[in-house]
């Protein structure tokens, strides 16, 4: 992934120190200390700086970011900065998800509360828009936002793997499994949605719009990435995956339509296609075997399980209807409307 | 006694899903009213039992939007 363009004086850092030689880089992180000690934030999830600053810390465990040191990765300075953005994200996401009631620690009682919390509602929504009225450079932008998550699917719950152990572990590598493509390299789902990307005319490379994607997407992929890196977050990592497949079906079969109604082609809409089907199963076995069997292993992860899920449903909402509102203002629901598209 | 979850040693297993599809999983021979077998193209499989899916005989959600049936 290409360096991107900062976004204020913590990300600006952050950028300075990954570009850096780790053996020669005092300057840059005084610099990043700066600007992280008491850093505050009104709303992190929609902080422009400090999502970008944490996606790019976060994006070392991945990737990485081209011409940035192997070696920051697990680099103890750059960890403590990353520490310090993580709480500020992770103060607010705690402040703002609201949890149901917590059920008994039984699959069954589980998997429908989780349900129950992700029922599909009417009213507007950006898959609705999508298949009913989005036009052409609208659905390149919509690509374009989903390809920040998409285009490394299914990567952050991977982290999730070694923490598991019996039951939870099999349902979890199993979906994984689906999502990697079931060994055929060509139904990977990540790419699947690359080859969506080429076919609708946009560039695959990862990071390639990091710029035009606003900070409510990348608190989405920041979530993901804090719930897969914390072992002590297992229980928010299952229920974060488990309310993630529970609302693609119906979305995704909403998404396919508009491709189609748009002209956009059968390998755009294949990606789309794909998700009506397997997250139908994924749903299932993320619901009762995964988080529910979660819950019946380890009883007091259930309230760690139904806040992953709410925080899944918070965070991908507010991506979700930044698009929206701004589709419904005729903005862009890119940062700069002249990238990409 | 197994552990919660364990569901036997057979090749193959369907598993009812409340208010959700058959969960069809290892090696059960699904095969339409000719006998012909229906191309699998995962693994596991969700098989629409509730009439409403769009991708019969998969299952794509559909039951979400209907009124709830037990079990």
């Amino acid at each position: 992934m290409r360096a991107p363009g900062s976004r204020g004086a913590v990300s600006a850092a952050v950028i300075d120190v990954l570009l850096a030689d780790p053996d020669a880089a005092d300057g840059p992180l005084e610099r990043l200390r700066e600007a992280t000690d008491g850093r505050a934030a009104a709303d992190a999830l929609l902080d422009e700086d400090l999502q970008l600053a944490l996606f790019l810390l976060y994006e070392q465990h991945y990737t990485g970011m081209d011409a940035a040191s192997e070696r920051w990765e697990w680099d103890s300075r750059l960890i403590a900065a990353r520490r310090t953005l993580e709480r500020l994200h992770e103060s607010e996401l705690t402040a703002r998800v609201t949890i149901p009631g917590t059920p008994e620690a039984e699959a069954s009682a589980v998997a429908e509360t989780l349900f129950a919390l992700t029922t599909p509602t009417p009213g507007p929504s950006l898959a609705r828009a999508v298949a009913a009225d989005a036009t052409a450079d609208q659905l390149r932008e919509f690509l374009i936002l989903r390809s920040i998550y998409t285009l490394k699917e299914a990567d952050p719950h991977s982290w999730g793997i070694p923490r598991l152990r019996g039951r939870p572990k099999a349902a979890l590598v199993e979906v994984q499994s689906d999502e990697y493509g079931g060994g055929r390299p060509e139904r990977v789902h990540a790419t699947m949605f690359a080859r969506a990307m080429r076919a609708a005319g946009l560039d695959d490379a990862y990071g390639a719009y990091l710029d035009a994607v606003p900070a409510a997407t990348l608190a989405s992929m920041n979530t993901m990435s804090m719930f897969g890196l914390h072992r002590r977050w297992i229980g928010a990592l299952c229920g974060h995956l488990a309310a993630f497949e529970m609302t693609s079906s119906l979305p995704s079969r909403m998404v396919a339509k508009g491709v189609r109604r748009l002209g956009f082609g059968d390998e755009v809409a294949a990606y789309f296609d794909e998700h009506v089907e397997a997250d139908a199963v994924h749903e299932q076995v993320a619901a009762r075997d995964l988080a529910g069997g979660l819950a019946e292993q380890q009883p007091e992860l259930v309230e760690d399980i139904l806040f992953g899920a709410a925080a899944c449903l918070l965070v991908d909402g507010l991506a979700a209807e930044h698009a929206r509102l701004a589709w419904a203002e005729d903005r862009s629901a890119l940062r700069d409307a002249t990238v990409g598209v | 006694m197994p552990e919660a979850g364990w569901r036997g040693d057979g090749p193959g297993e369907i598993i009812v899903c409340p208010n959700g599809p058959l969960l069809v999983r290892g090696d059960v021979d699904l095969v339409d009213a000719d006998g012909a077998p229906v191309e699998r193209r995962r693994a596991t499989v969700a098989v629409c039992r509730c009439g409403a899916s769009a991708i019969k005989p998969w299952c794509d959600g559909s039951h979400k939007l209907m009124p709830r049936d037990e079990p």
